[in-house]
C-alpha cells in the first residue's frame, strides 16, 4: 500500500537526520511538541497584534499598516511571526499526519486521536482563513467574496452572505468584529480539541527539548526579519481582483474554490473529509487478544497503569476477596497488546522455580512464560565465528524490538534473538537471569529511539529501568556495563549492527569473570 | 553543554524545513480574474407582493375563531415569485424567476449573479415584476455606463431608493 514506502521514505530521512542533529533534537520526531509550540507562538504574538487591531471597515486595514510600517521592529516583526508560525504549524500538522499514517498509528485503539485529528485540521484552516479576513485588504477581498459565495451554495443561510461585499456600501463594521470573534473563538476551540486529541496518550510530548525550541524560534526570527509580512494594497470592493498573493498553506485550496462549481467543492471536501475519517478502519486492524489480568496473582501495586502508554488499564476495587483494595483491569479497546505492563508487573520474576511463571498481567500471544522459553532456548546456542564454535567468544543474547532496526528488513531472527512486540515488555529480571544463571556474557536490547517508539513509551522506560530510576529497575547486582540498550530509527540498520558489534568487541576484549549472579 | 555541532546541523534542517514556509506564505500569485477585465454584480433581496389578495372575514368567520385572532381580514403570508430580466446591449443575458425564502414562502426572494463583461461603454436593462401581474414588468429601468477596466459594477434593488442602483 501506500503507507510502506512513505514509512521508509520517514526511516530515511529520520535515520540522517538523527546523525545530523542528534535524535533527541531532530524535528521529525517530535512533529506533535512542535504542534503545540507553534500554537503557542502564534497564540502569544496574535494577542499583542489584537491590542493594535481595529475592528472598523476603513480602521482594520490601517491598524494593521500602521503596526507593519510605524512599528516594524516589534509589530511587524510580530506580524511577520504570527504569520510563518501558523505557516510552520500546517507544514508540521501534515507531516505529523503523515507520519502517523506511515507508521500505521491509526488503526484498532489508536483510531481516536486520528479521528479527533481531522476535525483539527479544519479548524487550523479556519483560523487562517478568518485571519487573512481581518487584514483587509486585495487579499483579504478575495477570501471573503470567495468563501461567502462558496457558503452560499449551502440552503442553510437566509439572504446571500456575498451580499455583504457587493460595493464598498454594502461592508459593515459588524461583519469585522464577528471575524474577530471568529479568529479568536476558533482557535480556543482548536485548544480543547487538541486536549481531546491527546485523551487516550499517556504522558503525550507537547513540548519539544529547549535545543529545538529555541533554533526554531530563531529560524522564524530570522525568516520574519528577512521577508516581512506585508499587506496587498486596501480592499476596494468597486474593482475587480486581478492577481493576488496566496498563502498556500491555508488558502492552497482557494483556486479550486475559484474554478470549480459551488456544490463540486463541497462534494470534494465531503469526500476528503469522508475518507480521512474512515482512514483508521481501512482496512480494520486484526489483534490478537489484549493484556490479561490474572487476579491471583495481581497485588495491586498500581505499577502496570502508570506505565501503560495508551491509559489502557485502571485499578478498580477488589472483587476476590484478597487482602489488597485494588486490582488492575485492561480496557481491551484501548489495549495495543504491547506488553510494557508485563514488564511492569513485580510478579514477573523469571527465578520463580515451583509454581509456573504467571504474573499479575500478561500479554496472551507471547506469555512471560513464553519469553523465559525463548530465553533460555537462545542463551543455549552457542557462539559461532563464521561456521565453527569459538571457545572464548562472548555469548551475546538480544531481545529485538520487532519493529526497530534490529528487525527492520532483517533476515529473520537469529538463533541467539528473541523478537518482542516492544523493547518495554523486558523485564530487567530477565536480563538479571540471562547474565547469571544463563551465564550470557552480554544482553543487547534493540529498541527504537525514545521518540521513535511504535507504542511512544518503550524505550524511554527500559532506558529508566536500567538506570534504576524506576520500578521494576534492574538490580544492583547486575553490571550495567554488560547490557548494551540500542536506541536507534527503525532505518538505521546499518548503526544498529555497528554497536552490536562494538559491544561484541568490547566483551571479548575483557577478561571472563564470571560469577553466579543468582547464587 | 549544548553540542555546537548538532546544533549548526539543526538550524541548517530547519532552514531548510522552514524557508519554504516564508516562500509559499504568498508565492506564486493567483490570477482570479483577467487583467484589464470588468464585471457587473447584480444582487438584490426584495418581497414580492402576497400571492393572493387580503380578504374580508364574514361575521360567522370571526366568531368562529378565538378572541385573540379576530382579524378583520384574512390575509394569507405566501408571495410571488419575481422575474427578473437582465439585458446587455439589447442582448438577454440572464432571465430568472425568483422564488420567495422561507418555509412558508413569505421570506424575501434573493438574486446574487457575477457577469463579465469588456470594459466599454454599455447599456444596461434590468426588468423586474413583483406583483401578481401576469406578465409585463413593474419596473423596467436602462442605464448607460463607461465601465473602466478593473471595475466592479454592483447593481442593488432598493425600492425606496427608486428601484436599481449602480454603486
Ligand atoms: C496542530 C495540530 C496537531 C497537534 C499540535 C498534534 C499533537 C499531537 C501530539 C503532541 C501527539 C502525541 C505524541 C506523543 O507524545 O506520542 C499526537 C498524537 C497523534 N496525532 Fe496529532 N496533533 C495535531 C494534529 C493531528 C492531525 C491533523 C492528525 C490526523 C488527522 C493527528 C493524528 C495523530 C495521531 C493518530 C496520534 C496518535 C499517536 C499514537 O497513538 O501513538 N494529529 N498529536
Ligand atoms: S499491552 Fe500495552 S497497551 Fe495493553 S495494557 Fe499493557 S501496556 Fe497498556
Ligand atoms: S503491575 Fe501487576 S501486580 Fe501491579 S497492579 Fe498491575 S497487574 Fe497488578
Amino acid at each position: 500500500m501506500l503507507k510502506r514506502p512513505i514509512r521508509r521514505g520517514f526511516h530515511l530521512i529520520e535515520t540522517w537526520l538523527d546523525r545530523l542533529c542528534g535524535a533527541a533534537w531532530n524535528p521529525l520526531s517530535n512533529l506533535g511538541a512542535l504542534g503545540f509550540y507553534f500554537y503557542w507562538i502564534v497564540a502569544t504574538s496574535g494577542l499583542y497584534l489584537y491590542v493594535f487591531f481595529d475592528t472598523g471597515v476603513t480602521e482594520a486595514y490601517q491598524s494593521v499598516e500602521s503596526l507593519t510600517v510605524d512599528q516594524w521592529y516589534l509589530g511587524g516583526v510580530m506580524r511577520s511571526v504570527h504569520r510563518y508560525a501558523s505557516d510552520a504549524m500546517v507544514l508540521i500538522m501534515v507531516l505529523h499526519m503523515t507520519r502517523e499514517f506511515a507508521n500505521d498509528r491509526l488503526r484498532g485503539p489508536r483510531w481516536f486521536s486520528w479521528f479527533i485529528g481531522v476535525p483539527i485540521l479544519w479548524l487550523v484552516i479556519i483560523s487562517g482563513v478568518t485571519g487573512y479576513w481581518l487584514v483587509w485588504d486585495k487579499l483579504a477581498q478575495f477570501v471573503a467574496i470567495q468563501t461567502s459565495e462558496l457558503l452560499d451554495v449551502l440552503p442553510i443561510f437566509g439572504a446571500p452572505i456575498a451580499r455583504n461585499f457587493l460595493s464598498p456600501g454594502h461592508l459593515d463594521d459588524r461583519f469585522f468584529t464577528l471575524m474577530a470573534f471568529l479568529h479568536i473563538a476558533v482557535p480556543l476551540i482548536l485548544l480543547l480539541l487538541l486536549w481531546v486529541h491527546l485523551n487516550r496518550v499517556t504522558r503525550a510530548r507537547v513540548n519539544p527539548p529547549r535545543g529545538l525550541a529555541v533554533t526554531v524560534l530563531l529560524v522564524i526570527l530570522a525568516i520574519s526579519l528577512v521577508k516581512p509580512a506585508v499587506s496587498q494594497g486596501p480592499a476596494d470592493l468597486a474593482q475587480v481582483i486581478e492577481w493576488v498573493g496566496l498563502d498556500w498553506f491555508y488558502l492552497g485550496f482557494y483556486p479550486l474554490i475559484d474554478s470549480w462549481p459551488g456544490p463540486a467543492v463541497w462534494a470534494f471536501g465531503g469526500v476528503i473529509t469522508g475518507l480521512l475519517l474512515l482512514m483508521p478502519w481501512l482496512p480494520p486492524l486484526r489483534q490478537a487478544s489484549p493484556a490479561r489480568i490474572d487476579l491471583d496473582n495481581c497485588n495491586g501495586c498500581t505499577w502496570c497503569v502508570s506505565d501503560c502508554p495508551y491509559g489502557a488499564i485502571s485499578m478498580v476495587p477488589r472483587t476476590d476477596g484478597k487482602p489488597f483494595t485494588q486490582q488492575a483491569e485492561v480496557d481491551p479497546d484501548r489495549c495495543l497488546r504491547c506488553g510494557i505492563c508485563v514488564a511492569s508487573c513485580p510478579t514477573t520474576t523469571p527465578f520463580r522455580r515451583i509454581s509456573p511463571l504467571v504474573p499479575g498481567i500478561d500479554l496472551p500471544q507471547l506469555t512471560a512464560a513464553d519469553l523465559r522459553e525463548r530465553m533460555i532456548e537462545a542463551a543455549a546456542v552457542n557462539p559461532t565465528v563464521g561456521n565453527t564454535i569459538a571457545g572464548n567468544a562472548p555469548r551475546l543474547l538480544e531481545f529485538v524490538c520487532e519493529q526497530g532496526p534490529r528487525a527492520n528488513g532483517a533476515a529473520p531472527p537469529a538463533a541467539t534473538q528473541v523478537v518482542v512486540p516492544c523493547i518495554g515488555m523486558v523485564p530487567p529480571s530477565f536480563i538479571d537471569m540471562a547474565l547469571g544463571r544463563l551465564a550470557i556474557d552480554g544482553v543487547v536490547l534493540s529498541g527504537c529511539t525514545t521518540k521513535g517508539c511504535v507504542y511512544r513509551l518503550g524505550s524511554e522506560l527500559t532506558e529508566q529501568r536500567l538506570a534504576r530510576e524506576r520500578d521494576p529497575y534492574l538490580r544492583k547486582r547486575v553490571p550495567r556495563d554488560r547490557v548494551l540498550l540500542v536506541e536507534l530509527n527503525a532505518g538505521d540498520v546499518k548503526s544498529a549492527a555497528e554497536q552490536v558489534q562494538r559491544f561484541r568487541d568490547r566483551l571479548s576484549d575483557r577478561e571472563p569473570e564470571r560469577t553466579d549472579l543468582d547464587a | 553543554m549544548p553540542d555546537i555541532r548538532k546544533m549548526i546541523g539543526l538550524a541548517v534542517v530547519l532552514v531548510a524545513l522552514f524557508w519554504p514556509v516564508g516562500y509559499f506564505a504568498d508565492t506564486p500569485a493567483w490570477r482570479h480574474d483577467e487583467v484589464g477585465a470588468a464585471q457587473i454584480k447584480i444582487s438584490f433581496a426584495h418581497g414580492g407582493a402576497h400571492k393572493t389578495a387580503c380578504r374580508r372575514r364574514s361575521a360567522a368567520e370571526l366568531r368562529a375563531l378565538p378572541a385573540n385572532m379576530r382579524k378583520l381580514d384574512d390575509c394569507p403570508r405566501e408571495r410571488v415569485a419575481l422575474a427578473f430580466v437582465f439585458e446587455l446591449d439589447g442582448k438577454p443575458i440572464h432571465r430568472a424567476s425568483l422564488p420567495p425564502t422561507g418555509l412558508s414562502g413569505d421570506g424575501p426572494s434573493h438574486f446574487y449573479g457575477v457577469f463579465p463583461v469588456p470594459a466599454e461603454r454599455h447599456e444596461i436593462l434590468l426588468k423586474l415584476r413583483d406583483s401578481r401581474r401576469e406578465d409585463g414588468y413593474d419596473h423596467v429601468q436602462r442605464f448607460t455606463v463607461d465601465i473602466a477596466p478593473g471595475r466592479n459594477l454592483a447593481i442593488d434593488f432598493r425600492p425606496n431608493a427608486g428601484g436599481f442602483i449602480l454603486y
